[in-house]
């Protein structure tokens, strides 16, 4: 078979964007979904992955404009490239989602998350968690006379290294948001 | 023009707005507002059903044998439930239709209220989108966007969840013109560098076939004439999906018949060997495909869809046009008429000859001798004698269906009605009805087996009630014949559960919903019967006794390719490998 044909400038509810899809290696992609705030629509959108056996790895949901009635899903997701297509094509039919896009191919993007750790310890574990906490700009949001809750923001990476640090050193609870995400630049 | 009005006439009012005649229904304490209007109205027909799973294929059948949008009202919960295996029946083989269903009052919503049901939670999954209409004010909205949903872009079906009080309160109607509809609109023209490509691929084949599905059939009877238009200038094969036959004419000398699982040896072979493969309106299903890595090894494949999911979801295409195949058959001829109507002549009459040897092998053949009336000989029969009647057939699912795709040859699209991606036993005797609906004049056949009858037999009393006089037609052979065929090949001749005992004389079942029964069970007889049949002004359940082992053949077993098939008992043996025995 050859390799298929792509069409430039095709927008993401047309098949022409495919790439070829011989691949069989797991990719992570970072997918944004504008859809109508109306009631059900995130059900909608994890019933597929559900229904159709996709994987979710991250998935944050926000109202993004709140006069258009719209919000935006960002969803993290793995699959095979052949399996990426199906699910932009996918969500792409359902009725409330306005547009679907991929932020891993469709150039340069940056991803933020923020999360709350909350460590307790005492004398130099409490001291060495407040220098980490410095190195990595995360902030004091509460304290106690054994304990700290740190907010970070950052790619999930750096999340997941401070979160690594912070274990030996009292880490007993974690909450993530999941991840943001936007294009660069003003495409 | 907008009014003030409750949401029980802004429903019907809606109705009449969308063009419709018949409302499929049954009703219940949750949609009582919405009956008592139609009780003060004469515009709307309502048809009583006796099982909401009866309503909602009869609105398929509507939809399938009109092309218009088929209509079911129910109630809440039950009503709702017993709903949902029609609607995933419409959304696999893309039926346009709009069921409504009456909900528990808005304060009494999670309440665990009596008839209460999750509604849009539970078809969520089972719909093209769903409403829960919490406010009067959205009722016209919702009500003339469920139309557009279900009728545009891939169709489907829809469900509005309208809650009693909303049924009650007092709202602005809106008409279709005056509302905004949301943004859905999907996209009917094709690209033209793809269509371009294609129509360059089809001047070069050397081996092409057209593989066509519902699709074609869904995009109105325009599809199908520029379809025929298209085989018979390129003079290319064609050969067509179970959801597909009637858009390119059985009678047709470039038709190859139906390919798949229980396809023709012709059809199959084609597929197989081809070196152009042209998907139009088609899904690539697993009945169609057999082993995946196997599938049509040789081929260029273009693939003409107006749901951009369906593109490389099991085949991985070269051509992929997203669009309405309307739309794209019109371009593609435009644009290869321009450069010339060029084809490969040379090797366009090699492969033709190459398909008669396959003709040859003439795959249907069955011998019809003995006491005992095989069910071929009967469909062949019924095929003879109906063919010059304004004919629609509606099956129910199993050997009997495959059968009737085989046989029986259709001539136009819309005449052919059969559950083809659910498989959904119990589809055709209502289907029946709601064909004989809108056509009143027609002759509508449910060529059914005994066991999928059953599922829906209530449904005769509709049949009686509302003077449609289908006919149905029930190969009884008093098994399961599709499950014991299977048991045959792949689970050591262990006929487990798959026989109909106890069952009905259907003569006098017939008789005791007040219409004729016929029972036939001599092929001498046979010609006789089917005329009685055919010539009785009302319904008739017609029991014709079969032979009782016969195997449907060709078949393609699970999990074997396109040219592996078994032609017939001979080729059975040890056939179906531990690997293909998981596959259904």
């Amino acid at each position: 078979m050859s390799p298929l044909h792509i069409k430039k400038g095709s927008n993401s509810h047309s098949a022409y964007n495919l790439r070829p899809t011989f691949s069989d290696v797991q990719e992570k992609h970072t997918l944004a979904v504008l859809v109508d705030n109306e009631a059900g629509v995130l059900a909608r959108v994890i019933g597929l992955f559900s229904a159709r056996g996709y994987n979710i790895e991250s998935l944050t949901v926000a109202e993004v404009d709140h006069v258009g009635g719209l919000s935006r899903i960002t969803v993290v997701t793995t699959g095979t490239p052949q399996v990426i297509e199906q699910i932009k094509a996918q969500l792409g039919r359902i009725v409330p989602v306005h547009d679907v896009h991929d932020l891993t191919v469709e150039g340069p993007s940056v991803e933020r998350e923020l999360a709350l750790l909350k460590v307790a310890g005492e004398g130099e574990k409490r001291v060495e968690a407040l220098r980490l906490a410095d190195i990595f700009r995360a902030n004091v949001v509460d304290s106690t006379l054994h304990s700290f809750v740190f907010e970070i923001t950052g790619t999930p990476e750096k999340i997941d290294a401070f979160a690594d640090l912070m274990r030996p050193l009292g880490l007993l609870e974690v909450a993530r948001t999941g991840v943001a995400a936007l294009s660069r630049g003003t495409a | 023009m907008t009014r003030q009005m409750t949401g029980a006439k802004m429903v019907v009012q809606a109705l009449k707005d969308q063009g419709v005649d018949t409302v499929f229904g049954y009703p219940g304490g949750a949609v009582l507002p919405i009956y008592d209007e139609i009780f003060q109205q004469n515009g709307i027909r309502h048809i009583l059903v006796r099982h909401e799973q009866g309503a909602v294929h009869m609105a398929e059948g509507y939809a399938r044998a009109t092309g218009k949008v088929g209509v079911c009202l129910v109630t809440s919960g039950p009503g709702a439930t017993n709903a949902v295996t029609g609607l995933t029946d419409a959304l696999m083989d893309s039926i346009p239709i709009v069921v409504l269903t009456g909900q528990v009052p808005t304060f009494m919503i999670g309440s665990d209220a009596f008839q209460e049901a999750d509604t849009v939670g539970i078809t969520r999954s089972c719909t093209k989108h769903n409403w829960l209409v919490k406010d009067t004010e959205d009722l016209p909205h919702v009500m003339h966007e469920a139309f557009h949903v279900a009728a545009s872009g891939r169709p489907g079906p829809v469900l509005v969840d309208i809650p009693k009080d909303v049924q009650f309160a007092t709202g602005t109607y809106a008409a279709p013109k005056e509302v905004k509809l949301a943004h859905y609109a999907p996209k009917v023209k094709g690209d033209m560098e793809a269509i371009t490509e294609l129509v360059e691929a089809i001047e070069q084949a050397k081996r092409p076939v057209f593989y066509t599905g519902g699709g074609v059939i869904n995009s109105g009877t325009g599809a199908s004439q520029l379809l025929r238009e298209l085989v018979d200038a390129t003079g290319f094969p064609i050969t067509s999906t179970l959801m597909g036959l009637g858009a390119y004419p059985a009678s047709g000398d470039k038709w190859l018949g139906m390919l798949g699982m229980h396809g023709l040896y012709e059809a199959n072979m084609a597929m197989h060997d081809c070196d152009l493969l042209i998907n139009i309106g088609a899904r690539f299903d697993d009945r169609i495909t057999g082993r995946i890595d196997a599938f049509s090894p040789k081929s260029k494949k273009a693939h003409i869809d107006i749901d951009p999911s369906s593109i490389n979801k099991v085949i991985r295409v070269d051509i992929p046009i997203v669009g309405d195949v309307g739309h794209v058959l019109e371009d593609m001829l435009k644009v290869w008429k321009a450069r010339g109507r060029k084809t490969n002549k040379e090797a366009l009459a090699k492969w033709w000859a190459q398909i008669e040897k396959w003709r040859a092998v003439d795959c249907l053949k069955f011998k019809q001798d003995g006491p005992t009336i095989k069910p071929q000989y009967a469909l062949q029969r019924l095929e003879a004698l109906t063919k010059g009647h304004d004919r629609y057939i509606t099956t129910e699912v199993g050997q009997h269906q495959m059968w009737a795709a085989q046989f029986l040859g259709f001539e136009d699209p819309n005449r052919w009605m059969t559950s083809g991606g659910l498989g959904t036993m119990g589809y055709g005797l209502p289907a029946s009805i709601g064909v004989q609906v809108a056509h009143p004049d027609a002759l509508v056949i449910n060529v059914a087996g005994e066991a999928s009858w059953l599922m829906n037999m209530q449904e005769m009393g509709t049949a009686i009630q509302f003077r449609a006089p289908v006919k149905q037609f029930i190969l009884n052979n008093e098994r399961l014949g599709m499950v014991r065929q299977w048991q045959e090949l792949l689970h050591g001749e262990r006929y487990s559960h798959s026989w109909s005992e106890a069952l009905p004389d259907f003569v006098k079942l017939a008789e005791a919903f007040g219409c004729k029964g016929i029972k036939c069970d001599d092929p001498a007889d046979l010609d006789d019967a089917i005329m009685e049949m055919i010539n009785y002004d009302g319904p008739v359940i017609f029991d014709c006794l079969v032979e009782k082992h016969e195997n449907c053949f060709p078949m393609i077993p699970s999990g074997k390719a396109h040219n592996e098939m078994l032609l017939g008992e001979a080729d059975t043996q040890g056939v179906i490998d531990a690997k293909g025995s998981v596959l259904v």
